[in-house]
């Protein structure tokens, strides 16, 4: 089965033999195709059920909340920490991302942008909260709860003094130009750092 | 009858080396009476170890002797079972201090030939390990694929990881704690005093009379029953439902299905357990804390066990060993960077759920196995 396109960005990008720990692995399916090239991961996910799926797999998951549990990781426990489309779900993000680059020099964060061209139009026209392919769940039932945009997450980066190594953003599955991420990627993948 | 459970003949062996004890005794020589399912591959690579429980045995997947019921763990273990007899050599020992050919109180003084009864030494779950590291030695077995266990089994699990790391590929530890709890204590303190409070204890030395603490062990394992099951299990199995009769009795017969049920239970764990041998194991748990060796820090248990790979499993129902216990033992191997899996599994029978029908777990079970090889 191919892998979600910003999944398949990171797996790419993930140096073999590096330890890498993907907070909310869902049932494995980034951590199979590392493991396969030969990165020691691990994973942590919410969700009983997927965590059994993982389990059963073979991979090493442990159920736990990425908003408290990341603390329970050591300084440096891994070369990369992962968090594929769920910044947007957690309590504080800001402070899920200073655990991620406490527990690893280097962090991977996907998401996906709130300020693509497809939902501003829908705000600006239709005035109602907008349901697409990538946030498909009405605004009372959605767990994204804090909605965040390219330009949103640069800022904070800026702030927090936390480098940029690489960025991916995504229109579909193609790729779109860094200078016009911010309204026409679908969502957004960065390599951060400490600097 | 006790005396009946001693007649029993198992596999076993007596290791002549001795066995020094954390209580800073020692056992001259072991025996220890052992099955084991499958074939040993030839380069030995595909031991399992399964641990059992504080009344478990060795047969745990084949019929018991004594009652000739299929094995505690039947279901799990067997061809093409999750623990797959046609791929892993499986092998268990029955524990230290135990009653069914393992040496333990009712096991004769060297000198003079008498059963050994509260003479024999206070063991621990690690004199356990060693003892069955001794039966490895024996069986020329260097390393194993995997250590598996629940409740006292899994503490033994964990024990095996502390003591005996390079001798492990993974450890499998369910529904257990790396600590018996303040209540924990108090409720295997209920059960010794209610065997020794039976007259027909006689301090121990009932091996050679006509009596034998039955009344005093049945209740004990009437209380400990309890604490295997949830509330909700109980109120759904039996709830306030009222034995073969109509009306209550206004006495004290088993008038409630769930006094009926606990009278059974205690009545008929008489038949395969001897009373000592209780006494024996709830206390080696209750001093089971592998955290009391690192200065009360758990981490330190588990700094030699980088490459053991671990996997946890808690039940929500499970209030014996709850949740907690589990994370307490994930946060501690997090800390060494061990590879740890963990997951609550949601099953309405309690303690119990290690043993009963729940599909999640032997998936678990039969994954975590295999990443190993």
């Amino acid at each position: 089965m191919a892998l979600r396109p910003d999944l398949a960005i990171i797996a790419g990008a993930v140096p073999a033999g590096s330890r890498a720990l993907d907070v909310g692995c869902g049932d494995g399916e980034l951590m199979a195709a590392l493991k396969g090239k030969g990165v020691d991961a691990r994973g942590l996910e919410i969700d009983p059920a997927n965590v059994t799926a993982a389990i059963a797999r073979g991979q090493s998951v442990v159920q736990g909340d990425c908003n408290r549990d990341l603390a329970d990781y050591p300084d440096d426990a891994f070369d990369y920490a992962i968090l594929s489309q769920t910044l947007q779900t957690t309590e504080r993000p800001d402070r899920v991302v200073d655990e991620l680059l406490r527990i690893a020099p280097r962090a991977f964060v996907s998401f996906p942008n709130f300020a693509h061209w497809r939902i501003r139009l829908a705000l600006l026209w239709g005035g109602r909260m907008p349901v697409t392919r990538l946030i498909p769940v009405a605004w009372y039932a959605t767990p994204n709860i804090h909605h965040v945009t390219v330009s949103d997450f640069r800022d904070l980066l800026r702030e927090k003094g936390i480098a940029v190594e690489s960025a991916w953003y995504l229109s579909g599955d193609k790729p779109t130009s860094d200078a016009a991420a911010s309204w026409r990627a679908e969502h957004a993948i960065f390599l951060i750092s400490r600097r | 009858m006790a005396s009946m459970l001693h007649q029993i003949r198992h596999q076993s062996v007596t290791i002549p080396a001795p066995l020094p004890l954390d209580s800073g005794q020692r056992l001259p020589a072991v025996t220890i009476a052992y099955e084991s399912y499958g074939t040993l591959a030839a380069d030995r690579s595909n031991a399992v170890l399964i641990c059992h429980a504080l009344t478990g045995d060795q047969y745990v997947a084949s019929d018991h002797p004594a009652t000739g019921k299929p094995g505690w763990w039947a279901r799990m273990v067997g061809p093409g079972k999750p623990i797959d007899t046609d791929r892993y050599f499986i092998l268990c020992a029955n524990v230290l201090g135990s009653c069914m050919g393992s040496s333990g109180p009712a096991s004769p003084d060297a000198a003079s030939g008498a059963p050994l009864g509260m003479h024999f030494p206070v063991i621990t779950i690690g004199d356990m390990v060693r003892a069955q590291a001794m039966l490895l030695d024996h069986l020329g077995i260097d390393r194993l694929h995997a250590v598996v266990g629940g409740s006292m089994g899994g503490m033994q699990a964990l024990a095996w990881t502390a003591h005996y790391p390079e001798r492990l590929g993974s450890a499998i530890v369910i529904a257990s704690a790396a600590r018996h709890s303040a209540q924990n204590i108090a409720f295997h303190e209920v059960g010794r005093q209610a065997i020794m409070a039976d007259p027909d204890w006689q301090d121990g030395q009932y091996y050679g009379s006509t009596r034998a603490p039955a009344k005093g062990l049945a209740v004990a394992r009437m209380a400990a029953h309890i604490t295997y099951l949830s509330e909700a299990g109980l109120t759904e199995k039996f709830g306030r439902r009222l034995q073969a009769r109509d009306i209550k009795s206004f006495g004290f017969d088993a008038d409630f299905q769930i006094e009926s049920y606990l009278r059974h239970q205690g009545l008929a764990f008489t038949d395969r357990f001897d009373a000592n041998a209780y006494l024996y194991i709830t206390r080696a748990m209750d001093y089971f804390d592998l955290a009391d060796a690192h200065d009360g820090r758990l981490a330190g248990a588990f700094v030699g066990a980088k490459d053991v790979r671990f996997t946890l499993v808690s039940f929500d129902t499970d209030w014996l060993y709850p949740t907690a216990e589990s994370r307490r033992i994930v946060q501690a191997l997090q800390s060494v960077g061990a590879a740890a899996s963990f997951v609550e599994l949601s099953a309405p029978f309690g303690h119990d759920s290690f043993l009963l029908d729940v599909p999640a777990l032997d998936r678990l079970v039969a994954g975590a196995l295999s990443a190993g090889r």
